[in-house]
């Protein structure tokens, strides 16, 4: 760069546009799925957002590896990662919320014999933990224990961090195909989890009577459990990726911004998930 | 070519892209990118305007004459909306675009790449918003808030709504990280974060606020969705969840929201009083606290939107007195930019009236909000015109009051050309009269109990709501001249100097006017 300081201002970003435009596909895709449409709009949506972050992605890898970036753009990757999964830990803390007060204030009220509503419209209400509300929506169900999978996705999702941590020590020593072998082992947890949370799935639908529909617990359940799903889903791709970019050769004991922001993002989802298996599974 | 290719082309000095599409579809400058918000806000403003006439034209006078209910209903709603998320927002946006950079003395935005995209979702975002007005069952009719269970009794238009939120929210929260990091990680060396100019203190607390609360709206309209298309019971007593519930989620997000409303015109005004009144802004530090301590206050007073919703006692307190303590800070700004003034040599340019104007009448707006605030009077106010009345004014003669301050401020450094300062003044009398004749009668219809929302009303308000009406279309029409001294002053005018003016202070007034494509590729010297 000609300049003094030399922070790299990018220029023509046809990605972003590209990106717009597969947004909006996707989009109303999905609201015209909901409403009954087909799938096709979306998944052409999501198709494009694909392309778009092959494209994008793939322009600043190369970018990165020419050298472009110094310490100072690398503190801007590092600050707008790290504000991103603040944002993330915010959106879940509007399903915890939501969680947290139908069991604090909502379900005590409808089950409390002096308030109006319980005693005007369900008097035959009591309240427990889980419930499906007193309209008993969708019918008997069996609340989802927390020994057994759950217990076991636990303990993937924990043994996950800890490999995930001596990849990270492997690449900060330069010993990338170590860093490899250990993101390797992480990937195949992650991916085990969602194995494991697909079977938990299918056994509430078909075993449990346990669905969506199952009031207020059947709500916060696969609300919960299933953004996580999904968000386990996207850290273990971001993993692989920053895998499969080590043994192209990538990363350096000390340039390796994509595989912390990806380590991050994955003990984020660690996280969230201790709290999942406390409040939605334990409690 | 390919991106790739070009990226390691050094065409730094180069000004913009020739190619008009190419320029400003590709663009990652951030003052290109400044630019283009602006316009859209604009445009925006003129949208959300004229669905404000029509609400006005419809109150004109009682009975129902020009709208059926519904559609008066979804103006409303979508009046709300364009103006916060398509006005507001990004004209707050594109001023923080185009001066945060010059401001810190950083060659950039952090991210120029991501700029660019939190600047092309939002055309397709609103586009997908605004296309419901064509749908079966037409556009969303519930009020902003979007309350369930009415919200969820809607057309199909109501998944399109939710989406477009989604899309709306993914331009803030990205635009929102790329201002917090080129805040914190673009300063030149010898800006200290107690140094940077107040509008920049004020945007990064902004930034702060939208990250946390915008997720927290993207988890409540996603609730919604499943509840209308899903079957999940979050807000149905039935099931065991609330509608309350969603109140609470939604105000969590939607308090500190108004405050992210607020506090960049904060930030604006202590940039301008200054200047005019050529002395340095009294109590500095003191603003900057007084800022945090109002986006700290903003997360535990949501509650005060729900006063007639059903609470406990200890609730209705506490949001209570959590409400009114935001008065403390608030008045320290208040005093602070008097006491700025206060000995001042004052010149009246036009960015100072539209300064001066929000002082005032953001402080009108303030006072209405702390008779809400009391709980007991807040069960007479609830969803009477006082509390249209209230928000208006801190909202119009406050957000975007200084918004268009900052405009007539900066354009002389943006285009170049001095704006006309007669149109200006006149522009600026025509709005604070028509402004006042609009809303100030919505106080005393409010408190005589007209509720908002209703397309109709009683005979004893027709008079102050002719006024109100007359006063729309004045203030609507005093806005075509400011869109024409824009145009005007970007077309020519009287050459304006590098520092503009004379009592201006900074390091956007030390780079030429117009400002470079580029600046400050090498930091500048902070003394």
């Amino acid at each position: 760069m000609s300049t003094t300081t030399g922070y790299y201002v990018p220029h023509d970003a046809k990605w972003s546009i590209v990106g717009s435009v597969g947004l909006c596909i996707f989009f109303v895709g999905l609201a015209n799925l909901v409403n009954g449409g087909g799938w096709l709009t979306m998944l052409v949506g999501m198709a494009v957002v694909i392309y778009m972050m092959f494209g994008w992605f793939g322009l600043v890898v190369r970018e990165s590896e020419s050298g472009l970036y110094k310490a100072q753009e690398d503190l801007s990757f590092r600050m707008s990662m790290a504000w991103f999964i603040f944002s993330e830990v915010m959106f879940f803390a509007a399903f915890f919320g939501a969680l947290f007060y139908a069991r604090t204030f909502s379900g005590p009220w409808l089950g409390d014999i002096s308030s109006t509503t319980n005693t005007v419209l369900y008097p035959a209400f009591d309240y427990v933990w889980p419930n499906n509300g007193p309209g008993n929506l969708g019918g008997d169900y069996q609340k989802m224990g927390w020994f057994g999978l759950p217990l076991i996705n636990t303990l993937l999702l924990l043994t996950s961090g800890v490999t995930c941590t001596i990849a990270h020590h492997a690449i900060k020593d330069g010993d990338r195909s170590k860093m490899v072998r250990w993101l390797l082992a992480t990937v195949i947890l992650g991916f085990i989890f969602v194995g494991c949370q697909a079977y938990e799935y299918y056994e509430a639908y078909h075993h449990y009577n346990l669905k969506m529909t199952t009031g207020i617990y059947g709500s916060t359940f696969f609300m919960l459990t299933g953004f996580h799903g999904f968000h386990v889903c996207m850290g273990a791709i971001m993993l692989t990726v920053v895998m499969l970019r080590g043994a192209k050769g990538h990363f350096t004991a000390d340039n390796h911004f994509a595989f912390e922001a990806a380590a991050w993002y994955w003990h984020f989802v660690d996280v969230v998930w201790l709290g999942l298996f406390l409040f939605v599974y334990i409690l | 070519m390919s991106a790739a290719a070009d990226s390691h082309h050094d065409d730094h000095h180069h000004g913009p892209e020739k190619n008009f599409v190419k320029r400003w579809l590709y663009t990652t400058n951030h003052k290109d990118l400044g630019t283009l918000y602006l316009w859209f806000a604009f445009a925006m403003f003129f949208v959300g305007g004229l669905m404000a006439l029509v609400i006005r034209a419809e109150l004109f006078s009682p009975g129902l004459q020009f709208v059926d209910p519904q559609f008066f209903n979804s103006m409303t709603t979508m009046h709300a909306i364009v103006m916060i998320f398509g006005g507001v927002m990004p004209a707050f946006v594109g001023l923080a675009n185009w001066m945060i950079p010059m401001m810190i003395g950083g060659p950039d935005m952090a991210l120029p790449r991501l700029n660019n995209w939190s600047f092309w979702i939002m055309p397709f975002a609103l586009a997908i918003f605004l296309s419901t007005l064509l749908m079966d069952g037409g556009g969303p009719a519930s009020g902003w808030t979007l309350y369930a269970p009415l919200s969820l009794q809607g057309g199909d238009s109501f998944a399109f709504v939710i989406v477009s939120i989604h899309f709306m929210g993914i331009s803030s929260v990205m635009g929102s990280i790329n201002i917090i990091a080129t805040i914190l990680n673009m300063r030149a060396p010898g800006m200290t974060l107690m140094k940077m100019p107040l509008f920049v203190w004020t945007w990064l607390i902004t930034a702060f606020l939208l990250i946390a609360v915008i997720p927290v709206f993207a988890g409540a309209v996603t609730m919604l969705l499943t509840d209308r298309y899903f079957g999940t019971s979050f807000f149905s007593a039935a099931g065991g969840g609330d509608p309350v519930m969603y109140q609470h989620i939604f105000w969590f997000f939607g308090h500190p929201e108004v405050y992210i409303l607020i506090l960049p015109a904060f930030g604006i005004v202590s940039q301008i009083i200054p200047t005019f009144a050529r002395k340095p802004l009294f109590g500095y530090s003191s603003m900057v606290y007084a800022t945090g301590s109002i986006a700290f206050l903003s997360f535990i007073v949501w509650a005060h939107h729900m006063f007639t919703v059903g609470m406990p006692l200890a609730g209705e307190l506490f949001f209570m007195f959590a409400t009114m303590m935001i008065a403390v800070p608030t008045g320290v700004k208040v005093f602070n930019w008097i006491a700025t003034m206060w000995r001042g040599s004052m010149t009246f340019e036009t960015p100072m009236l539209f300064a001066l104007g929000f002082v005032v009448m953001f402080t009108f707006g303030g006072f209405s909000g702390l008779m809400l605030a009391m709980t007991p009077a807040d069960i007479q106010y609830h969803d009477t015109y006082f509390v249209v009345a209230h928000f208006h004014y801190v909202l119009v003669p406050g957000a975007i009051f200084s918004i268009i301050a900052a405009c007539y401020y900066w354009l002389p450094k943006w285009t170049g050309n001095m704006y006309d300062e007669r149109l200006g003044k006149i522009h600026f009398w025509s709005s604070t009269f028509f402004v006042n004749l609009l809303f100030f009668p919505m106080h005393f219809v409010g408190l005589a109990g007209m509720p908002r929302r209703i397309p109709d009303y009683n005979l004893q308000f027709a008079d102050m709501n002719m006024w109100a009406s007359i006063g729309a279309f004045g203030f609507g029409g005093s806005q075509l001249l400011l869109l024409y001294i824009v145009i005007k002053c970007i077309k020519g005018g009287e050459k304006a100097t590098d520092q503009v003016w004379e009592g201006a202070e900074g390091l956007e007034w030390t780079v030429a006017s117009p400002a470079p494509y580029h600046t400050f590729e090498t930091p500048p010297e902070i003394k």
